[in-house]
């Protein structure tokens, strides 16, 4: 399954792995941010509702 | 139809976000999938490049987002300083990092593509080094909203450091056209000439532009989903001090 990638494979490994573990990070950083902020808004707007 | 003015409230926006979000990030995911699989598996070797082309599915894309995230920017805080709209200063804010990620990828694979092809990671060539500063335009304009208590301040500032950076985002898409020197080459996947049939220099080949179009696509609408949520998470931040400070005044 692996494409033959002759002298470059570490080149173009290299490039894939680093690409794809910033993304990772961005998506991931990105999502638990967006949820800790919610889940924070909900909890004062509960507070805020109950006095 | 309703004016485009109406997502400058927050509570719209966010809704809207709610039910736009899942189709934007399937699709992101979607054009990903197709696209880089499709590349790094099902396409050959350059004659030139050997397997090193394969790079360009994310070289390509992430230089491209990463100009047109700083763009996007610039749009949005003309429109802060114009008409005052939070929602447009938040979005602003939003992108920068995810502007910011796609330039050190863009920097991070055209070093390790440069190393066996030109011989060197880096060279101090128009388009690199504009790309570089337009890096260093977007730590800049990251550290300025985090520095700056008071938001409104803070979107003023950042707009206008926007406008000054967006010289060398327009640098980094046409440096190669202004100076014709350096190392790296000219624009080869968009190009006027190509639509107009003027076209004489080389560019991509076919069966390299077809995997690099869906990895573009999936940059494109991943930048949207990123930016998207990252907006409506900057909106909830402000409606929680919001909240605190009334809380801390009662």
């Amino acid at each position: 399954m692996m494409p033959e990638l002759g002298k470059y494979a570490g080149t173009v490994l290299s490039a894939y792995a680093v690409s794809l573990l910033l993304l990772v990070l961005l998506v991931a950083a990105s999502m638990i941010a967006a949820r800790k902020a919610a889940r924070a808004l909900k909890d004062a707007e509960e507070r805020r509702r109950n006095g | 139809m309703g004016s485009v003015w109406e997502y400058a409230n927050p509570v719209k926006f966010s809704r809207t976000v709610s039910k736009v979000l899942p189709f934007v990030s399937v699709g992101a995911l979607a054009c990903l999938a197709v696209g880089l699989v499709w590349g790094f598996f099902f396409t050959p070797e350059d004659y030139r490049q050997g397997s090193t082309v394969k790079i360009i599915y994310l070289h390509v894309p992430a230089a491209m987002v990463a100009i047109n995230a700083w763009l996007m920017m610039l749009v949005a805080s003309l429109i802060w300083l114009v008409r005052r709209h939070h929602v447009s200063a938040l979005a602003a804010r939003a992108a920068a990092p995810v502007g910011l990620v796609m330039t050190l990828i863009a920097l991070a694979t055209g070093a390790i593509w440069g190393q066996p092809m030109w011989g060197t990671w880096w060279a101090w060539d128009p388009r690199l080094t504009s790309f570089l500063i337009l890096t260093l335009f977007y730590l800049g304009y990251i550290a300025l909203w985090e520095a700056l208590e008071d938001p409104d301040t803070a979107a003023d500032l950042t707009s206008v450091l926007c406008l000054v950076g967006s010289v060398f985002a327009i640098l980094s898409r046409y440096a190669v056209n202004f100076w014709n020197q350096g190392l790296h080459q000219g624009a080869s996947v968009m190009r006027v000439e190509a639509v107009t049939g003027a076209d004489t220099e080389e560019k991509v080949s076919n069966i390299f532009f077809a995997p690099l179009m869906v990895c573009m696509a999936g940059f494109v609408l991943l930048f949207l989903a990123l930016v998207l949520l990252r907006t409506r998470t900057e909106i909830h931040r402000r409606r929680l001090k919001a909240i605190e400070a009334r809380e801390r005044m009662a």
